[in-house]
């Protein structure tokens, strides 16, 4: 051991061609803090379209850093051993990016109410004086782009951490302006203030198990990497209590982000109270990133232990898919019935999860990047899904009762066929994306020799198919209700359904194009 | 038969990689019809009819290039891409382009795009012809895809395509309840049809973990029986749904609420014939079944009977023709049943009857054009003065479709005949006799329409159609007088690949059956010329007391039928579904989530919306992730 002189610090080795995307989006989004401080007087008006192009133009260049940086082929561990560039962080990247900005771009829309969908001045008290003279005056600040985009920056390095404190820094960059913005709905504030509020309490919850249990695998390991604690699995210098201890705690909190029943609770209500732009972006990228993140966590560093943790993944597997589809029977807000989809969808990804199925040299897809594609599948539907939720609905309230989904065929009946066809994506039928990601899913489950599981996913499946043609039954064969009420939305609304729906079809016509980048891209380096 | 166990199909090069192209063109004119907008409404439905025609051009140089080849490469599959291949498992979409499916495009472009000219004069006032014409395209693309698929489920994909085009055209004039309603019986017995088409995929992919025709032909001969036969029947039913054979059959008459030109095109030469073409195509598990293959020959006979019973009885020009349609289609699935002795006649008479029956609807399109729309043939008379042209197309389609030589039924009818007397005494006599009804009831129309005296409605001045409406008339009956003959020596070897295999050596010389048929024929138009040529037709329908009359006119009560054995059955089924979901399945649903420990119910009571019973639950969470990991280690 050479001593180490006090004042003497070692220059880190930054690779900021690779860590562009990150360093790209963080820039975009401290640029865009700095908007609602200096775009004073007449350019106010202009905030909201400096906002949103400095989202496509970050969004888009990281998207460009990403592709021009995975020719190059997977790099490894940059950052001093902090972040990993292998093939699945190059496709979560991908994909977070995309989704982020298709459901950024709803943030923008305005031409629906007149107004933006987020409150003026978030921080003025809901009912006071302040709110409305900011609502009159149309005083409106922009942050939510930058916290949209400060959210994502975290997702990134969450979903390429490659030890566990980087992950605990990507993950609460991401939780905090997720939080704020639960928070910042113009309608009904009180309601998706105390979201916000009950998503923090939460969060923070989990964040403490989650903060616990790196503790407890920093005890374990004598370290923070992934791959040392992965090495120490193999041949442990004590005995494995603080493992199994750590591994639980860990697992605590990547599943609450993702959803996972029992600590899922927050979603319904959370989902229901945030503006539903917002929903739409948790929905796809909060699940993106906590999903991938989960994978690397479980399978680099305690794949060695995977017979402990597998039986614990597939209860939780069936009690979600379960929980998720019955509950979703009953209800009647579309929102609301959107969430507890949610929460089924995070029930069949972890039958994957669940099986740890790994290339056994057929090619045929594995674990990794059959979750890859049902994420893509997914979340092409969901971001079109919400946005067709922000446009039916009557501009005056929050309310997304089903019966104001009435007879909305014969009303508009291009709304009704592309909200149609993300429903059947989300039941996985024909010729749909999610009908492949599911085959996917269940088939890399069956293959980790988890065949059981996929029957019960097989069988939730079918029952969830309800959930979803109930929807379409009551938009095509009932009459029109009064209530029943399509706005006339902007390019921002529009591009999203259209690009959700493009993709919906081409990934259910000709799933290869995704999943053969998936195949070459989903191995894990440690 | 075509033996695609033994000719290994060869890859599609040169032309053939562009088959694609038949089934592109029209769906993307329908899109563009459909998308387009009123802009469109002008000058669309040319775009339309050239889209049709391009694909006959398409397919015509396929025929020809096909013609050119030996005879072992004349099996030609297109491979169009990959829908999805992990590993060892994909699934190729392609086209089969072979003399079975080619015949059938070379069918479906050529009538279609005479039906598709026809239809500029006939649909030339409606406001909605764009879309009329759009759902034609779209129609004709599905119809190709079905045709061409070289699986079992691309064609599926376009069976489904053929039964929405369908759906659409039949409640085409939706203003008419009639008319929407019958769209949706159609739309409803095609279903049952479907579930038979949904059940036969799912046992081929069981059996032959395929569905591409050349390994479920390759894989029929190992069969078991029981397996091929209930395949079969799967198959049948599939093709009972959209051929309109008896039990599935009473959706046809009703489909006669759409435009004229669509019942010529989908409810007579092309789409109802379908179920022919899958019979046929699936020769290799019929083979494998004598049970399946009885069941379609009886289905067959029994449909030829019903089919000729029902034109006998009914007042309405089309619904003479609907009948006689379901007669005709069971004359094919009669020679498709009694097996390779009879593939190639039902093709061939599926080909004339798509010639002369089309020539007789857009017939009686033009009577109807000319008589504001009446369908009632007492209400017509005389009209061969009035519409010559007409009058001499429709009578080589009546000449040709009784089986008069040397037009085209003679010679198609006639071997099925004889093919029918070869394979069961009982089969053949029946379609004898089929034969003598055919010609009974199309002389009835014949003379109820065009002679005796005029019994025209008063303020009906009737009138020949534009030219655009005859010329396609003109060039139909031209090929209900020679297709026959033309294809008489031709089709069997054509369709067999394998020569010196002629089941039936095929001559223009009458063979004692056939001469007797001639003689059947001749009694059943004497018969029609004895009841409807000498007396005065009255205008109203007279009552009649004779059950057979009763019973044909009311469709030989299939309405009844249906409701009796299938609407209430299925309603009352309904209702105790219904009431099951209410007081059994919600009740089940409950516990069941009791049973699992606190779901639905007990997850909504969760929901309480309070932080700290969320908090709570997740404390449980961890408990339970705890309490799984610990007994993990135990077990």
């Amino acid at each position: 051991m050479t001593m180490m002189l006090p004042l003497e610090i070692t220059a880190p080795t930054i690779e900021f061609r690779q860590l562009a995307p990150i360093l790209i989006l963080f820039g975009a989004a401290c640029a865009g803090v700095l908007v609602d401080a200096l775009m004073l007087g007449r350019s106010r008006r202009w905030r909201g379209e400096v906002q949103i192009g400095l989202v496509v133009g970050g969004v888009l260049a990281a998207l460009a850093y990403t592709v021009a940086n995975l020719r190059l082929g997977p790099v490894g561990a940059v950052a001093m051993g902090s972040i990993m560039l292998d093939g699945p962080t190059a496709v979560m990247w991908v994909l977070l990016l995309v989704f982020g900005l298709l459901a950024v771009m709803v943030f923008k829309e305005e031409r629906l109410a007149g107004v933006p969908v987020f409150a003026s001045s978030a921080a003025t008290v809901p009912g006071s004086r302040e709110e409305a003279e900011a609502d009159r005056f149309r005083l409106e600040q922009t942050e939510v782009f930058p916290l949209a985009l400060f959210s994502l920056t975290g997702m990134l390095v969450f979903v390429s951490a490659n030890d566990l404190l980087t992950l605990f820094v990507g993950l609460e960059v991401f939780s905090l302006p997720l939080y704020l913005m639960c928070g910042m709905a113009r309608k009904r504030r009180l309601l998706s203030q105390e979201a916000a509020l009950k998503y923090f309490l939460l969060g923070a919850f989990s964040s403490g198990f989650f903060l616990f249990g790196i503790a407890m695998l920093y005890g374990f390991s004598g370290s923070f990497d992934l791959g040392t604690i992965a090495a120490a699995v193999t041949a442990p210098a004590y005995g494995r209590g603080l493992l199994y201890a750590g591994l639980a705690l860990v697992a605590v909190g990547l599943l609450f982000k993702i959803g996972i029943v029992p600590f899922a609770n927050w979603i319904p209500d959370v989902y229901m109270g945030a503006p539903t732009p917002l929903t739409g972006f948790m929905a796809i990228c909060t699940k993106m990133a906590a999903v991938g993140a989960t994978l690397r966590v479980f399978y680099v560093a305690l794949g060695a232990e995977r017979w402990t943790w597998q039986p614990v993944f597939a209860v939780l597997a069936i009690i979600t898919m379960i929980a998720g589809t019955v509950a979703a029977l009953t209800q009647r807000d579309v929102k609301r019935l959107l969430a507890y989809s949610s929460i089924a969808h995070a029930g069949f990804i972890f039958t994957a999860v669940t099986g740890a199925s790994q290339d056994v040299g057929a090619g045929q897809p594995t674990s990794v990047s059959a979750i890859l594609f049902y994420l893509a599948a997914y979340g092409f539907a969901t971001v079109g899904a919400f946005a067709i939720v922000t446009l039916v609905r009557n501009p005056a309230s929050e309310e997304n009762d089903l019966d104001g989904w009435a007879g909305l065929a014969a009303k508009r009946p291009w709304v009704a066929g592309l909200m149609s066809l993300f429903l059947l994506s989300f039941a996985g039928i024909p010729p749909t994306a999610g009908l492949m990601g599911k085959w996917a899913v269940f088939a890399a489950a069956w293959r980790g020799g988890y065949w059981w599981l996929v029957v019960i996913a097989v069988l939730t499946s079918l029952v969830a198919a309800y959930i979803y043609l109930k929807v379409i039954v009551i938009m095509f064969a009932r009459p029109p209700a009064p209530n029943t009420y399509v706005g006339e939305a902007s390019l921002w609304t529009w591009i999203p359904i259209v690009v959700g729906a493009v993709a919906t079809l081409v990934l259910g016509i000709a799933p290869d194009l995704l999943l053969g980048p998936a195949s070459l891209l989903g191995t894990f380096l440690r | 038969m075509f033996l695609l166990e033994t000719i290994h199909p060869v890859a599609g090069t040169g032309m053939f990689a562009n088959a694609w192209w038949m089934i592109a063109a029209p769906l993307l004119v329908a899109a563009i019809l459909l998308i387009g907008g009123r802009m469109l409404d002008a000058w669309g439905h040319y775009l339309a009819v050239a889209a049709i025609w391009f694909s006959f051009a398409v397919g015509a140089c396929l025929f020809a290039e096909m013609w050119g080849r030996p005879v072992t490469e004349r099996v030609v599959e297109s491979h169009l891409y990959d829908w999805f291949s992990v590993g060892a498992w994909s699934f190729p979409v392609g086209l089969l382009v072979d003399p079975l499916s080619i015949v059938f495009v070379l069918l479906i472009t050529g009538v279609g795009g005479l039906i598709h000219i026809y239809s500029i004069g006939y649909m030339a006032h409606d406001p909605r012809r764009r879309r009329f014409f759009a759902y034609l395209n779209l129609f004709v693309a599905a119809m190709l895809t079905l045709v061409l698929a070289d699986s079992y489920l691309i064609l599926f994909v376009g069976w489904e395509g053929v039964g929405l085009a369908s759906y659409l055209l039949i409640s085409f004039w939706q203003e008419r309840p009639s008319a929407a309603a019958a769209g949706v019986k159609a739309f409803v017995m095609n279903r049952i049809g479907d579930v038979g088409m949904v059940l036969a995929i799912s046992s081929m992919l069981a059996m032959f973990g395929s569905v591409r025709f050349v390994d479920v032909a390759a894989g029929a001969a190992a069969l078991e029986p029981m397996w091929a036969t209930l395949i079969g029947i799967f198959l049948l039913v599939g093709a009972c749904g959209k051929s309109a054979q008896v039990p599935l059959q009473a959706w046809l008459l009703d489909a006669m609420e759409g435009p004229t030109p669509v019942s010529a095109l989908i409810h007579a030469a092309t789409m109802v014939t379908a179920g022919v073409y899958l019979v046929v195509r699936s020769h290799a598990i019929f083979e494998a079944s004598p049970v399946a293959q009885m069941a379609v020959v009886i289905v067959g006979t029994v449909t030829l009977l019903f089919g000729a019973w029902i034109g006998c009885s009914k007042d309405d020009i089309k619904k003479v023709l609907a009948g006689s349609t379901m007669s005709q289609i069971g004359y094919m699935m009669l020679a498709a049943g009694i097996g390779p002795a009879g593939y190639a006649f039902a093709i061939f008479h599926l080909l004339t009857h798509g010639a002369f029956k089309a020539n007789m609807f857009l017939g009686a399109g033009s009577v109807m054009h000319g008589m504001n729309d009446d369908v009632n043939m007492r209400h017509y008379g005389a009209l061969r003065k009035a519409m010559p042209y007409t009058f001499y197309t429709f009578l080589m389609g009546y000449l040709a479709i009784i089986g008069i030589p040397p037009l085209a039924g003679y010679f198609s009818k006639d071997h099925i005949i004889e093919a029918a007397f070869h394979a069961n005494l009982i089969a053949g006599v029946c379609a004898l006799l089929g034969a003598g009804v055919t010609a009974f009831y199309m002389t009835r129309l014949m003379f109820m329409t065009f002679f005796g005296q005029e019994r025209w409605e008063p303020g009906v001045h009737p009138h020949e159609s534009p030219k655009v409406m005859t010329v396609p008339l003109i060039v139909l009956a031209l090929l209900s007088i020679i297709a026959g003959a033309v294809m008489n020596g031709w089709i069997q070897g054509w369709l067999e690949p394998a020569a010196g295999n002629h089941p039936h050596e095929v001559s223009l010389i009458p063979t004692p059956i056939g001469l007797l048929t001639i003689v059947v024929v001749l009694a059943g138009v004497a018969l029609g010329w004895a009841l409807f040529g000498r007396r005065s037709v009255p205008t109203t329908a007279p009552a009649s007391s004779n059950p057979i009359t009763i019973t044909g006119r009311n469709d030989l009560f299939a309405d009844a039928i249906n409701d009796i054995f299938v609407v209430q059955p299925t309603g009352a089924v309904a209702r105790g579904v219904a009431t099951f979901d209410h007081n059994g399945l919600d009740k089940a649903v409950d516990s069941s989530a009791y049973a699992f420990g606190g779901l639905s119910a007990q997850v909504r009571k969760l929901q309480t919306g309070f932080a700290r019973t969320y908090a709570l639950t997740m404390v449980a969470g961890v408990v339970l992730v705890g309490v799984v990991l610990i007994l993990t280690h135990l077990a």
